[in-house]
């Protein structure tokens, strides 16, 4: 089960159990839904803004333990994150997953995330670690 | 058991695959099934030693692959137990094949206000076609409802037939639950309104004998791939008289008897359906697949499925937090479930650390898994070529997930 111990580590298994900020949000100032059509699975995103920064970011999902864990250690990360410093995020996000050996510098501002590097080796899965950031980023304007 | 698995096993090559250092075991067959080298043989010859276009070549080889390619339409008539290999119509698969009725049998005979009966348990290749048959048509979509353990509600389909019903178009077994429907019953309901029944063969005809002209239906479909075969090759059964009564499919070469500008006459079916140079090897292929069936003693195979059905089942119940998902008593060889705390990719992923191939998701039957109130599901399904041994495997292996994901 080494592999799999890499895919799964604890971080990402108690962001699963016990996902933060979940749960939706009232009086929101955008919402967004997106969906894996491959496998059905389901991410909303609710986030309030104050000067165009997140103030409130909170999800409800229905989906594997890599999205779960995803959307949960990225309503933590983009807490007070402008849309500009949050694309970033998900660009160095996706440079770890996507590119061999990629983001190693980013390392400080990816946090929890760097758990989820063990996703590069299951690339079918990728699309499920990225589902709560697209819905985000590609709604927020 | 009157047949030897191990042997059985030797013929399918792909079976003695390593995944990492782990032994293949394959339980994705409702996806699509293994070939025997016998059909891998066949292929290869095709274009080592066949290889032409047919219907239009008086050489050696037009000839030959011509014959072959109309070989194998009477051996999939045989098979399927067809009046005649006019009735039988080359398509890509399933999909299309539903998509081809659609287009004739339904742009001839539905009309506005018409009504189509499906049920909640169709794969999407058996829904979206039809809705998109309605919304351009103005035609009706009626869908029969799924009791909770997975069976159609019989009482509800006979009141939702009536006058206005053109077609009934259900699954024979379903691919997500693995449900054998009761066909003859709803054929014979349905003939008692005028209305015709297409079946969706795709899950049926890779585990029992079909007989069409038994079933009376109108219509019959189904794919190679999941009978041991090409992909890129299916069938469509028809009536002669209905096919007869039908307009093309698409236009192109060889489905015409005369093209002029004045006006294009098309070939008597099956030619009429066929435009284009079809998938010959792919057609050859599958006539291959049938043969290798037709040699095995098929009731041995499928009491040998069924014992594998049972064996999954109860070792699968036994299992803390796993709910089986139809658990009707006339069942296909496959199993469908939930786990409790886990969702069913991470199971499909932990599985193939072990060398499990499962398929995880929605199956493209979503309005059937919402009717469970379940976005997805693991589903280990079964072929004659697997074992109680990888069984057992699959238990293990799902135990492990409930410590892992405890
Ligand atoms: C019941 C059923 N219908 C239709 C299809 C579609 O078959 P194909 O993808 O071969 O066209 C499948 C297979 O995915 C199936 O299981």
């Amino acid at each position: 089960m080494s592999d799999l111990t890499q895919l799964y580590q604890d971080i990402i298994l108690g962001h699963n159990k016990r996902p933060r900020n979940y749960g939706a949000l009232e009086g929101y100032s955008g919402k967004a839904e997106k969906n894996n059509p491959l496998c059905g699975d389901e991410v909303s995103v609710y986030w309030k803004t104050e000067d165009d920064r997140i103030s409130d970011l909170r999800f409800t999902a229905q989906g594997c333990a890599i999205s779960r864990a995803s959307a949960s250690i990225m309503t933590e990360l983009l807490s007070g994150k402008s849309k500009k410093e949050s694309v970033a995020l998900f660009d160095a996000f996706r440079t770890l997953l996507e590119e061999e050996g990629g983001a190693a510098s980013e390392e400080a501002e990816l946090g929890d995330l760097m758990a989820l590097s063990g996703v590069r080796q299951y690339p079918s899965r990728i699309k499920c670690a990225f589902l709560p950031w697209q819905a985000l980023l590609e709604e927020w304007a | 058991m009157s047949f030897d698995v191990t042997k059985i096993r030797e013929e399918f090559p792909i079976l003695a695959t390593q995944v990492g250092k782990k032994p293949l075991v394959y339980l994705d067959n409702a996806a699509t099934t293994q070939k025997p080298q016998e059909v891998i043989d066949v292929l290869d010859s095709y274009y080592s030693e066949t290889n032409a276009n047919i219907h239009r070549g008086v050489h050696h080889l037009a000839e030959k692959a011509t014959e072959a390619y109309e070989q194998s339409r009477r051996e999939v008539a045989q098979f399927i137990h067809a009046a005649t290999e006019d009735e039988v119509i080359f398509v890509r698969g399933t999909t299309e094949g539903i998509n081809l009725i659609a287009n004739t049998f339904g742009n001839k005979f539905i009309e506005a206000g018409d009504e189509i009966i499906i049920s909640t348990m169709e794969h999407h290749a058996n829904i979206v076609p039809w809705q998109l048959f309605c919304e351009a048509r103005g035609a009706v979509l009626k869908v029969i409802p799924v009791s909770d353990a997975g069976e159609l509600e019989m009482d509800s389909y006979e009141s939702l037939l009536s006058e206005r019903t053109k077609l009934v178009s259900v699954v024979h077994a379903s691919n997500s639950l693995g449900i054998i429907n009761p066909v003859k019953s709803i054929i014979e309901k349905a003939h008692g309104v005028g209305a015709k029944v297409l079946l969706d063969g795709a899950q049926a005809v890779g585990h029992f004998p079909v007989d069409v002209q038994e079933l009376d239906c109108d219509f019959y479909v189904f794919s190679g791939h999941k009978l041991f075969s090409a992909t890129g090759i299916g069938v469509v059964y028809g009536k002669y008289d209905l096919l007869d009564s039908m307009p093309p499919y698409q236009g192109g070469g060889d489905m015409i008897s005369r093209v002029s500008f004045e006006g294009t006459t098309y070939k008597a079916p099956p030619g009429r359906f066929e435009a284009g140079t079809p998938h010959i090897s792919g057609a050859i292929a599958l006539a291959a697949s049938i043969r290798y069936l037709e040699k095995q003693d098929r009731a041995a195979l499928l009491d040998y499925e069924h014992e594998l059905l049972e064996y999954a089942t109860e070792s699968l119940s036994e299992i803390e937090g796993l709910k089986i998902i139809g658990t009707a008593a006339k069942k296909v060889s496959l199993v469908s479930f939930t786990m409790e705390g886990t969702h069913p990719h991470d199971v499909a992923t932990v599985l193939d650390a072990d060398g499990i191939a499962v398929r995880a998701g929605h199956h493209c039957t979503q309005p059937l898994l919402q009717r469970f109130g379940v976005p997805a599901t693991a589903r280990a399904s079964f072929a004659f070529y697997n074992t109680r041994e990888e069984i057992d495997k699959l238990a293990q292996a799902l135990t492990k997930i409930q410590v892992l994901f405890a």
